[in-house]
C-alpha cells in the first residue's frame, strides 16, 4: 500500500509537489506575518484569495474525476459544493450563540422569522467534528440517490448533464425559501468565529487557509491514488466502451456510482473550507452558471489530468478577481472567449503547453 | 442427423444426467433462480458431454419473431460454428445468450450450476464463464494494448478490490501469455487505437483469453480481414477448442470449412433448420433450399 503511494509520481514530480505545497502552506504564512514599511509583503486579502482558489481547485478536481475519467459530464457540481459549505455554515452560525445582532441563541434569522426553536435538522451542528463530517456525508448521500437512479438507468451524456443541471437549480429554489431552514435568500452570514478562535483575527484565516490548502493536497493525492489504481483503469474503460467493460465482467454501475459518490465528498470538503473562509453561504452557489464555470476551469486546465484541472481553476478565477475589479460587465465575454480559444487552439488544455515543452526538449 | 428439437419431447422422461462441477468456482455472489433441467437434458449420449443448454427460447421484436422456441446443446470443448441467411436469429441468439436481449421465454444454463443465465445481467454473466467477441471489433482505443488485456484478466473485479489491489503475480504472468497467443507482444505498449483492424480483432480474441470464459463467442470474426488475416484467425480459433467452446457465427462457408467444426448448427427464421458435421448440413436438401442453393 505504502509502496503503491510513493509510486503515484516520479521522484521529480514528487518533489515539484512537495515544493509547491511547502511554498504554499509555509512560505505565503511567513510572507504574511513579516511587513515591510506598514504592509504585510502578502497582505490578508491575497492569502485569503489562494484559500478559495484551494477549494476550486479541489470542485476541478472531483468534476475532473467523474468527467475526464469516467465521461459523466455534471453541470451540477455546485449543489454538492454548496451543501458542504452550508453545513459548515450551520456549525459557524450555532457557534455564534448569544453573540447575533438579537442576543438569541436561535440565529438570527430564526429569530426574525420568529421562530422559538431549533429545527430538527440542525441539532449536532453545534459540533464542529459532527459538522464536518455531514458537509461530507451530505452530498455524498445525494450523490448515490440520483446517481443510482441516473445509472441504473443508464442516463447518460447529454442527458445526464441536464439532470444534474436541474438538480442544482431546484436545491438552489428550496434554499431560497425562508421555510426551509437556511437562512433562504440571504443565506448563513455574519460568522463571528470557528471552534471558538476569533474570524476577525487573522491568525485564525491564516489557519483555515493552511488547512484548506493541506486538505488540497490530500484531495490531489487521493484523485492520483484512485486515477493511478486498477479502478482507474476500469474507469477510463467505461468512459470510452461502457458495453464493453460491462462484456468484460465489470458491473460499471458501480464503478460510476463510487466515482461519482467521491466527487461529491470532495466538494462538500472544498464547500466546508470555503465557507470560513468567504464568510458567507448563500443560495446563488448554486446557480446553474456557477456549476458550469466549475466545468470551464476543468475545459481550459486540461481534462483528464488532475493537476490541469487545478491549474484551470487557479488561472480561470484568478482571471476572474482581476478582471471582475477591472471591468466587470466584460469578464463574462472574456471567460467565453478563454474557453472558446482554449478548445479550439488546445483541446487538451493549459496543460498540454507543460506536456508539449517538455517533448520538444527531449 | 436429427436436429435436437426432435427428440426433445421424450426428454421429459430423463433427469439432468450431469454431475456438479466440483472445481467451479461460485464467482457471483447473488443467488439466481435454478431453472429446471428436465426439460432439456436427457439420457442420449451427447447431452452427457453438455455445457451450456439455451433451452426452448423465444424472442420477438414487436411482433416479428426473430427466434422460435429455440433449443440447442453445446457441449464442453467443442468448436460449434452456427450458420444461417441474414435475420436468421443469430446474433439475437448470441444477444440473449449474453443478456444484451431478454427472451419471451425460455432459459440459458451451465449445466453444472442449473443457474438461470436470464436472469442475470450481463456482467455477472461474464462472471459465470461466456466471453464474447463483437462483429466490429471493440477495444479500448485510449488503452494500451497491454492495458485492454489487463482489463479482460480473470479474478475479482469488484470496486473495492480494483482500488486497493495490483494485479497478482499470477495475472500478470496470464497477460504475457495472451499477449503472446495473439502475437501482440511486441505492440504491448502501443495504443490500440492505432492498431489495424486485424490487431484489433485479435486484440479482442486476446482479451476474452484472459478471461478465460468457458463458452466463447465469436461473431463474424473475419469479416473485413485480409486472406491471410482469415488464416491466422482459423488457426488461432480452432487452438482454442478442448480448453474452451467456442461458439462462431459466420456467414463465409470457407472459413467454416476451414474451422473443421465439430458440429454445424444451421438456423432459419428462429429455428434450427439442421444440424451435424459440415457435409451432413451440406446435403441437406431444406439447407440447400434456403441458404446453400441461392
Amino acid at each position: 500500500m505504502l509502496e503503491r503511494i510513493t509510486r503515484l509520481h516520479s521522484g521529480r514530480a514528487w518533489l515539484v509537489f512537495a515544493v509547491t505545497i511547502a511554498s504554499l502552506t509555509v512560505l505565503v504564512p511567513l510572507l504574511a506575518q513579516i511587513s515591510v514599511g506598514n504592509s504585510p509583503l502578502i497582505g490578508e486579502a491575497t492569502v485569503l484569495l489562494l484559500g478559495k482558489f484551494a477549494c476550486y481547485a479541489m470542485v476541478a478536481i472531483a468534476v475532473d474525476l467523474v468527467w475526464g475519467f469516467a465521461g459523466i459530464l455534471s453541470l451540477g457540481h455546485g449543489v454538492f459544493f454548496a451543501l458542504g459549505g452550508y453545513c459548515m455554515g450551520m456549525n459557524l452560525m450555532l457557534s455564534m450563540a448569544g453573540q447575533g445582532v438579537y442576543r438569541s441563541k436561535l440565529p438570527d434569522f430564526m429569530v426574525f422569522l420568529d421562530w422559538k426553536e431549533l429545527p430538527w435538522f440542525w441539532h449536532g451542528f453545534s459540533n464542529l467534528i459532527f459538522a464536518g463530517v455531514m458537509a461530507l456525508l451530505v452530498p455524498m448521500a445525494l450523490a448515490v440517490a440520483i446517481g443510482y437512479l441516473a445509472f441504473r438507468s443508464r442516463i447518460r451524456g447529454v442527458y445526464l448533464s441536464l439532470i444534474t443541471q436541474a438538480l442544482t437549480l431546484a436545491a438552489m429554489l428550496l434554499f431560497f425559501r425562508n421555510e426551509t431552514g437556511f437562512g433562504g435568500n440571504n443565506g448563513l452570514t455574519d460568522f463571528k468565529q470557528v471552534y471558538g478562535y476569533s474570524l476577525a483575527q487573522s491568525s485564525t484565516k491564516l489557519a483555515i487557509y493552511i488547512l484548506a490548502m493541506l486538505a488540497f493536497a490530500l484531495v490531489y493525492l487521493l484523485g492520483q491514488f484512485i486515477v493511478k489504481s486498477r479502478f482507474g483503469l476500469v474507469l477510463r474503460a467505461v468512459r470510452d466502451a461502457e458495453a464493453k467493460a460491462r462484456f468484460c465482467g465489470y458491473d460499471t454501475l458501480r464503478f460510476k456510482l463510487t466515482i461519482w459518490t467521491i466527487s461529491a465528498g470532495i466538494c462538500g470538503l472544498a464547500g466546508a473550507f470555503y465557507v470560513p473562509l468567504v464568510g458567507i453561504i448563500n443560495p446563488s452557489e448554486m446557480q446553474p452558471s456557477n456549476s458550469i464555470e466549475m466545468v470551464i476551469w476543468v475545459a481550459v486546465g486540461g481534462r483528464g489530468t488532475l493537476v490541469g484541472a487545478a491549474i484551470g481553476a487557479a488561472v480561470i478565477n484568478a482571471a476572474k478577481s482581476w478582471f471582475t475589479a477591472a471591468a466587470p460587465d466584460a469578464w463574462l465575454f472574456i471567460l467565453g472567449a478563454i474557453f472558446v480559444m482554449v478548445t479550439i487552439l488546445l483541446p487538451d488544455g493549459l496543460i498540454s503547453l507543460l506536456a508539449k515543452r517538455r517533448v520538444s526538449r527531449s | 442427423m436429427v436436429a435436437l428439437a426432435q427428440f426433445l419431447p421424450n426428454a421429459l422422461k430423463a433427469g439432468p444426467a450431469v454431475s456438479r462441477e466440483s472445481g467451479a468456482k461460485a464467482r457471483v455472489s447473488r443467488w439466481p433462480a435454478k431453472v429446471d433441467a428436465s426439460r432439456a437434458l436427457n439420457a442420449q449420449s451427447r447431452a452427457v458431454n453438455a455445457l451450456l443448454c439455451i433451452d426452448d427460447i423465444s424472442v420477438s421484436f414487436d411482433g416479428f419473431h426473430a427466434i422460435t422456441d429455440l433449443t440447442l446443446i453445446f457441449n464442453r470443448g467443442e468448436l460449434r460454428s452456427i450458420i444461417g441467411p441474414n435475420g436468421a436469429g443469430k446474433t439475437t441468439l448470441m444477444d440473449v445468450i449474453t443478456g444484451k436481449t431478454r427472451p419471451d421465454k425460455g432459459t440459458v444454463f451451465f449445466v453444472h450450476d442449473l443457474d438461470d443465465l436470464t436472469a442475470l445481467s450481463e456482467h455477472q454473466i461474464v462472471r459465470k464463464g461466456i466471453g464474447r467477441k463483437f462483429q466490429r471489433p471493440t477495444v479500448f482505443q485510449a488503452h494500451t494494448v497491454r492495458e485492454n488485456i489487463e482489463l479482460a484478466i480473470a479474478g475479482n473485479k469488484s470496486v473495492t478490490h480494483l482500488l486497493f489491489s495490483g494485479l497478482s503475480k499470477a495475472q500478470a504472468q496470464r497477460v504475457d501469455e495472451c499477449l503472446e497467443n495473439v502475437g501482440l507482444t511486441e505492440k504491448a505498449k502501443g495504443i490500440a487505437g492505432t492498431l489495424s483492424h486485424g490487431e484489433k480483432q485479435w486484440l479482442e480474441i486476446g482479451m476474452l483469453l484472459a478471461q478465460d470464459p468457458r463458452v466463447l463467442l465469436v461473431d463474424e470474426p473475419v469479416a473485413g480481414m485480409t486472406s491471410s488475416e482469415v488464416e491466422k484467425t482459423s488457426v488461432l480459433l480452432r487452438s482454442l477448442r478442448k480448453r474452451h467452446t467456442v461458439v462462431v457465427v459466420e456467414h463465409d462457408m470457407e472459413f467454416v470449412r476451414s474451422l473443421e467444426s465439430d458440429c454445424v448448427t444451421v438456423l432459419h427464421e428462429g429455428r434450427v433448420l439442421a444440424e451435424g458435421s459440415l457435409s451432413e448440413v451440406q446435403s441437406d436438401r431444406r439447407v440447400v433450399e434456403v441458404y446453400l442453393g441461392e
